[in-house]
């Protein structure tokens, strides 16, 4: 008898627990903001948060809580216009974002609401190598020597990954190559993939952890990381002809802080970026400030090299997707037969 | 008043509306806006969304590589369910729990340790990959994860039917002097058939829908290692949800056509055996 009373004090628990998580609501005292973000800026978010939390609670007596959802930029996109309650979205790709303003989710003209564009911060794609740089790889045209493994994410289905293969096509194009010369460059490429995984963070436990590849293409806060966790067998090199912008634009979703009512909080929350204790938070993180003056504080951590925008390769973003990757494009005509 | 209700069971109306209730709303509903999801296309945009060489070239590798997982589920399964009903060893009830394992540890982290074993610096890869055999990375890769996360289900379907055998017709074979081969062939095996064929049916239906963990092991490479579902996931990334469902139709289709087949077979080898 006494295990039979247990159980059911157990399972009532259980449910009462469970109950309690999908019915309780939100103490009207309490902000309560939900950041949509891409899968590296984990440690990067958690850090602005708390800073923002002890900054706002003190300048308005309220209490705030910042929740974070990581994902592909693609696949989080996705969430918020199927109805996930984001307050803001900090996504990897201009595209994404838009695609939230093409929902109506977001106002006409949003990129306008915010400092620099409402680009906080920008980054790039560099190599990581393995220690000693036994291959010898210094640049683009490297990659596409004969027996050199490259690891690098799908462009289909990851940010990381569609970065890499702009920047690959970029480096032939600012060299004054053709567009059918950039196309031999990445089918070359990409013939050197070895895997091609799903995500950022499966490609680096492909090259980090299971040793396969001899370079691994990645965004440079990802390459700091992946080093440091390395403990001295991998190393980062800056491509020496440049590689790509990648613009991360942050905005707040127009429907739901009005539902919400947090216009506000979300605006300040982003504007924080901008001031000097969020600015020199994200350098430190290995993300490249927008406003140069920080920038240049870090110079040891985030070298000078040449960035092409995207505007180097197509007019918009828009033209990236149809142009590259949408079905049957540049990129699927790589592997076409 | 004279009753409509001719059954000897009470309650017919009440559970077979609950039961209709709860399938739709888990099951038809969800499949159904699949399907009209995919009408929205023209054939001709249909057609090219889910027949090309590539794409064919997901379709045969998913397919292949669910059977062959599901075939080695099946042999493994009898084995394993054999040994844990007819002989008694220490440790028994310990082997009989691993093996619910596959279906509570996510999927995902079967294809990281898969693909950490198996990598060429990996505990089995650094001997096997000296040898030609590709356990990660590779499509045989994909047939070892598929049969960790199907294994449960021969297991599981054919443990009671094991238990249910009477001895007493095995007693009598023997007695009137048929070998032990011969037992096994005409005595037990046909009383295992239909289990054996739910078991395979049931595997071979999860590894069809398997993602999280071939993603991890497989390199997903087009033509070679890149599964069905993977071309799905990349639709869906170009906010294409049409061409997605389409692709998830076709898959559908194909699966329940093959259940159909087998669940044929299964009846068919049931009244042969009865």
């Amino acid at each position: 008898m006494v295990a039979r009373w247990g159980t059911l004090v157990a399972a009532v628990a259980i449910a009462g627990i469970g109950i309690w998580y999908f019915v309780a609501g939100d103490d009207p005292n309490r902000v309560t903001l939900l950041n949509v973000s891409y899968d590296p800026t984990r440690e990067l978010w958690r850090e602005l948060n708390d800073a923002f939390i002890a900054d706002y609670e003190a300048r308005t007596g309220k209490k705030l809580t910042i929740r974070q959802s990581h994902g592909g930029s693609g696949t989080q996109a996705r969430s918020v216009m199927d109805g996930l309650r984001a307050d803001v979205v900090t996504l990897a790709l201009w595209s994404d974002t838009d695609a939230l303003r093409r929902k109506e989710l977001l106002a006409q003209g949003w990129e306008q609401r915010l400092p620099f564009n409402s680009l906080p911060y920008y980054s790039t794609i560099v190599f990581v190598v393995r220690s000693g740089n036994p291959k010898g790889i210094r640049d683009w045209p490297d990659l596409v020597k004969p027996g050199i493994g490259v690891i690098t994410p799908n462009p289909k289905t990851s940010g990381n990954g569609k970065l890499s293969y702009l920047a690959a096509w970029g480096s032939v194009r600012i060299r004054g190559g053709s567009e059918d010369d950039a196309q031999a460059y990445v089918k070359a490429l990409y013939e050197n993939v070895l895997v091609l995984d799903a995500g950022a963070r499966g490609s680096a436990v492909t090259f980090a952890k299971r040793r396969i590849g001899d370079v691994h293409l990645t965004w440079e806060n990802e390459a700091h990381l992946e080093v440091r966790e390395a403990k001295g067998t991998l190393e980062i090199v800056y491509p020496v002809s440049g590689s790509i912008k990648a613009e991360p634009f942050v905005a707040w979703v127009d429907a739901v802080v009005e539902r919400k009512k947090t216009q506000q909080v979300a605006k300040e929350y982003l504007e924080f970026l901008y001031t000097d204790a969020g600015q020199e938070m994200i350098a430190r993180h290995h993300y490249r400030p927008i406003r140069s003056e920080i920038l240049a504080r870090h110079r040891n951590r985030l070298p000078e090299m040449e960035l092409y925008p995207v505007a180097t390769i197509a007019h918009n973003w828009d033209e990236v997707q149809t142009k590259f990757f949408a079905a049957g494009a540049l990129f699927d005509q790589i592997y076409a037969r | 008043m004279s009753s409509v209700n001719q059954r000897v069971l009470p309650g017919f109306g009440l559970s077979l509306g609950t039961t209709l209730f709860f399938l739709s709303l888990i099951v038809l509903i969800p499949l159904g806006a699949c399907f009209l999801k995919a009408s929205t296309l023209t054939w001709s945009d249909f057609a090219d969304a889910v027949w090309t060489d590539r794409t064919r070239a997901a379709y045969l590798l998913t397919f292949g590589a669910s059977l062959a997982a599901a075939v080695l589920n099946a042999v493994i399964g009898l084995l394993l369910a054999w040994v844990l009903v007819r002989y008694d060893f220490p440790l028994k009830r310990l082997f009989d729990a691993l093996v619910d394992i596959p279906f509570a540890l996510p999927t995902a982290v079967a294809g990281l340790v898969y693909a950490s074993l198996y990598a060429p610096n990996g505990w089995f890869g650094q001997f096997l990959v000296p040898l030609g055999i590709e356990g990660a990375y590779s499509r045989l890769s994909i047939v070892l994860v598929l049969t960790f996360t199907g294994l449960p289900f021969v297991v599981r379907t054919l443990q009671p039917v094991l238990e249910s055998l009477d001895a007493d017709v095995e007693e009598a074979a023997a007695s009137l002097g048929a070998s032990r081969w011969q037992i096994f062939r005409w005595i037990i095996l046909p009383s295992l058939w239909p289990g054996l064929l739910t078991g395979f049916a049931l595997a071979f239906a999860r590894a069809l829908g398997e993602y999280g963990s071939v993603i991890f092991v497989a390199g997903n490479m087009p033509y070679r290692t890149e599964i069905a579902p993977v071309l799905i996931v990349a639709r869906l990334e170009e906010f294409a949800y049409r061409e997605a469902t389409a692709l998830a139709v076709v898959l559908l289709l194909f699966s329940f056509t093959l259940l159909a087949v087998i669940n044929g077979l299964e009846r068919w080898s049931r009244s042969y055996a009865s």
